[in-house]
């Protein structure tokens, strides 16, 4: 199926490698996630210290959609009319778990508030909206594998009626020792069509 | 009095993930929130639950957090004043 939308850029970060359009950026393969994703973050000199608050699920999510939109060129001083469309199977479980650990004990009961703050998937997204100013749609679905259909239907319909002018959509998936994120951005102009099959092609770079 | 501000520092550092920040770097006087360290509304609730846990003290009300944390200076002596453990 022919598709007038395009993908412009897109961004893998899994076993310890982030890749930019199909090219490795960065990799380290001697750390667990949280020291590759503080390292990699170091390594692209993003000046943003909330980074080091957020939960996993966040600085995964993060990692990918900066490295995508620091291409893009935006005024960060202004709103950016691009949506967000989010996609994982284990949703903010990593972290629901760091809160349950800390109220199972009822003799030593003290939840932590900046932990429990990111026990919902889509938090992510608000911290990217924060960091570039993105005011649009945004919607995050679990499923129980990558759902390039889903993701590119839905993609389609809020560019078809002008909800959004950009779509940076994808799969940030974490639990434990186990992460994927794969983003990418979804626009008028490009030289890869926004269709199911370059999608999937993308995602298994 | 001198232990407890240097307790206090490295739990803010380290509770708070002040990655950029030293403990050094931080003088009894500076200001928590603001200008100073830069600490949000959620270091507060954080720093609630650090008052309860490490001293015994329950802020029933968040707002008296914003006096009591305005400096190291002004946390330690409060700590010194109220802690139960």
């Amino acid at each position: 199926m022919n598709s007038q939308y395009h993908i412009t850029s897109f961004c893998n970060i899994k076993n310890n490698t982030v890749s930019l359009n199909g090219s490795v950026i960065y990799n380290d393969e001697n750390n667990d996630f949280l020291e590759f994703i503080k390292a990699a973050y170091k390594s692209f000199e993003t000046d943003y210290a909330k980074f080091f608050k957020m939960d996993a699920l966040s600085k995964l999510a993060f990692l990918a959609a900066d490295i995508l939109l620091k291409n893009e060129g935006l005024k960060q001083e202004e709103e950016n009319n691009i949506a967000i469309v989010f996609s994982n199977k284990a949703s903010s479980i990593d972290t629901d778990r760091k809160h349950q650990n800390s109220i199972q004990n009822k003799e030593d009961y003290f939840p932590s508030p900046a932990i429990f703050v990111y026990t919902l998937p889509n938090i992510c997204i608000g911290e990217i909206s924060i960091k570039y100013k993105l005011f649009s749609e945004n919607s995050f679905f679990i499923f129980d594998a990558f759902n390039a259909q889903h993701l590119l239907d839905y993609t389609n319909s809020l560019l078809a009626t002008n909800k959004t002018e950009k779509v940076l959509c994808g799969w940030v998936e974490l639990d434990g020792d186990h992460y994927e994120a794969f983003l990418y951005l979804v626009t008028n102009e490009g030289s890869i069509t926004h269709n199911k099959q370059n999608i999937l092609k993308l995602y298994n770079t | 009095m001198e232990d407890l501000k240097q307790e206090l520092k490295e739990n803010i550092v380290e509770q708070l993930n002040l990655e950029d920040i030293a403990v050094e770097d931080i003088d009894d006087n500076d200001m928590l929130f603001g200008d100073g360290l830069g600490l949000d509304s959620i270091d507060a609730l954080e720093l609630i639950v650090m008052l309860d846990k490490n001293y015994g003290i329950k802020l029933t009300d968040p707002k008296e957090g914003r006096a009591i944390f305005e400096s190291i200076n002004v946390m330690a002596k409060y700590i010194f004043e109220n802690r139960t453990k």
